[in-house]
């Protein structure tokens, strides 16, 4: 490997030909270039996507009444019903494979009239009753005091937890509003604590920070609604299927609600577990693209290499004779080309890990410097496993691109090789 | 120490067969300084490229330091190439990236021996044929003389047993030529077998041996003339 002979007469093929030398590398330097470059922003995209679902249950699904779609048991189609506290009293008991689940009723601000007041402070909040285990389910961040609990659902306690926006309207800066008393559609509400967005950037429906959260038990009680609840987020059990859990608690529901049987429209899902599946599809995707891409892009670099090395052993093809004629094996021959041809495809395609590896470093110190909060800048990046994987294909490329010109070199019988003038 | 018997060779280039060499029977011994000549086409070259393991045969045999030399596998022929024949070209055919040190020592880099070695030695031999004070040069720096004599010296380097000189004068001015002579002839006093292919005559003159070729057969061989008065001066004495 470091046998100066053989370096000696790499570089002076190399050097006599500056011009050749530079355009052949360049097409693997590129390659290589916007492979890592690809790569640097594709580990962005997927970091902005996996912050995005932050600490959201991702095997959880979404259920919620919908209009019958079919005429049953005497019930015309079209038909509008609820689920009920023992709906998910039942579900909860029923079914083993469910970790939580956690109902919730809506109430806006009638056509956006004012619905919460505080002295002569007042606005528009979507207002939510819950269960504890919503929080679980998709976290809000308490900033101060707590989420509603058991003993608020127990006793219809007329607790509230307001969103950081609600705070702000509703108290001045510096005001501390836990034990403070809000009016919700004219009923006093205690506060007890104060929420924000968690790290999930998912939303479901409303707006974390603009939302007043209240004990379910109360809401149906204040606004009137009964034993019914609106949607119903549910985990499951982390060995658990949970489209399999989805069909068992809409056949329950629908036997439950005098549903058709085959009405599948009538109970809304949402599966959450298999849309982030199908996300996380789509970066595996994308992944395997850019690695398709990138090493197409390397590949037609190489093969310039490969053809400028056809090209050095034609010009060399004298040179080659004399080495033979003097004792050279033909091993000798195409380890010398080979190595030439790693030699050029290596350094060319180092320098091109380096230069991408710096300008992906160099978008996430500009990105970050000038306070961006986009991860798709900020957490790009390119894993040394990554840089080393490159690097090997490249010696593996080099292989190739110098194989078929030592493979024409050792065909040049010396006697050819030493007539050829 | 050379042995051929019966030696035929043809090329083939396309539907063409060119019968080069027709059964030819040559036997040379250790020490011999020879010289084979003949018109173009006479087939000379060709002798020398089956002399020198740089081209196969067809028929009959040949035998060299009384090893038969048939069926060689490239890496067989190269170590063959590189322990027992030394080869001098027209064109001198020096490595244009090596200096006249580096050119001289390759026989031994092929064989292994390390840099250092091989370079002490190279330079003992470039002394030997005056070219110490070269050693660093590039061979676009030498003149034609000199580049022969570090070829010679190049040949020489890894012992052979036989150097074959293919025109070695060729591009050579007669009186370089004839210095060259005089170097093949002091190297060929120390045994070391030489045979030259030229088509000038008072080159071969110089040898000990000339051989004619004529359609790929020997035609005609002599003792050369210098020969007979060396050997007659010798009885003189």
């Amino acid at each position: 490997m470091f046998d100066k002979e053989k370096w000696q007469e790499i570089f002076s093929s190399l050097k006599n030909n500056k011009m050749r030398t530079t355009l052949t590398v360049f097409g693997v330097f590129w390659g290589i270039f916007m492979l890592i470059i690809m790569l640097g922003l594709g580990m962005g995209f997927k970091n902005m996507i996996q912050e995005g679902f932050g600490d959201f249950a991702t095997n959880s699904l979404l259920i919620w009444p919908q209009q019958t779609t079919k005429a049953y048991k005497g019930f015309p189609r079209n038909r509008r019903y609820m689920f009920t506290n023992e709906d998910v009293q039942i579900i909860k008991e029923k079914f083993p494979e469910i970790e939580f689940i956690a109902p919730k009723l809506r109430a806006f601000g009638s056509e956006g009239a004012n619905n919460a007041t505080r002295g002569t402070k007042t606005g528009a909040f979507s207002v939510e009753g819950t269960f504890p285990e919503y929080n679980l389910i998709d976290p809000s961040k308490i900033t101060s005091g707590r989420f509603v609990n058991n003993v608020d659902i127990k006793e219809y306690k007329k607790v509230a937890v307001i969103g950081k926006h609600v705070k702000d309207v509703l108290f001045d800066k510096d005001e501390n509003p836990i034990g403070e008393y809000i009016k919700i559609n004219g009923i006093y509400f205690k506060v007890v604590g104060v929420l924000t967005k968690g790290a999930s950037n998912i939303s479901l429906g409303s707006d974390k920070d603009r939302s007043i959260v209240i004990p379910l038990t109360t809401f149906q009680k204040v606004y009137n609604r009964g034993n019914e609840v609106g949607f119903c987020a549910v985990t499951a059990v982390k060995e658990a299927n949970i489209a399999l859990v989805q069909q068992k608690i809409n056949t329950f529901l629908r036997s439950r609600h005098s549903i058709a049987p085959d009405d599948e429209q009538a109970v809304g899902g949402f599966n959450l577990a298999k849309e982030f599946k199908k996300i996380f599809k789509m970066i595996t995707g994308i992944g395997i693209l850019i690695w398709i891409v990138g090493t197409a892009t390397l590949l037609a670099g190489v093969i310039g290499v490969s053809n400028i090395m056809l090209v050095v052993v034609k010009e060399r093809t004298k040179e080659i004779g004399i080495q033979r004629a003097l004792g050279a094996t033909p091993f000798k021959i195409m380890n010398n080309i080979i190595t030439e041809a790693i030699f050029l495809t290596a350094s060319s395609g180092y320098m091109g890990i380096v230069l991408g590896v710096g300008v992906i470093e160099l978008i996430k110190m500009i990105a970050n410097s000038t306070g961006s909060d986009n991860p798709f800048f900020t957490h790009a990046g390119v894993n040394l496993n990554v840089a080393l994987m490159a690097l090997f294909i490249l010696v593996i490329f080099g292989v190739f691109a110098g194989f078929i010109p030592a493979k024409r070199a050792i065909s040049i019988k010396p006697i050819d090789a030493l007539r050829d003038e | 120490m050379i042995e051929l018997k019966g030696l035929h060779k043809s090329y083939i280039t396309g539907n063409n067969k060119l019968h080069v060499l027709k059964g030819l029977d040559l036997t040379i011994e250790q020490g011999e300084l020879v010289s084979i000549m003949g018109s173009s086409g006479s087939g000379k070259s060709t002798l020398l490229n089956v002399l020198g393991i740089l081209d196969s045969y067809d028929k009959g045999h040949y035998k060299l330091n009384n090893t038969l030399m048939s069926n060689l596998t490239e890496k067989k022929a190269a170590h063959y190439r590189n322990n027992m024949i030394g080869f001098v070209f027209q064109s001198f055919n020096l490595i244009s990236f090596k200096n006249a040190m580096e050119n001289v020592a390759l026989p031994l880099y092929y064989q292994g021996v390390s840099r250092k070695k091989r370079n002490k030695i190279a330079l003992e031999y470039l002394d030997r044929m005056g070219l110490k004070n070269w050693a660093d040069h590039m061979p676009n720096e030498l003149s034609g003389g000199q580049k022969q004599r570090v070829a010679i010296a190049r040949s020489m380097i890894s012992k052979p047993k036989v150097i074959l000189a293919d025109e070695p004068t060729g591009a050579l001015d007669s009186t370089t030529s004839l210095e060259v002579m005089d170097l093949f002839r002091e190297i060929n006093k120390e045994g070391i077998t030489i045979i030259i292919v030229t088509h000038e005559k008072d080159i071969s003159e110089r040898t000990n041996r000339i051989i004619y070729l004529k359609d790929g057969i020997i035609e005609s061989e002599f003792i050369s003339p210098r020969k007979i008065s060396e050997t007659v001066g010798t009885y003189r004495n």
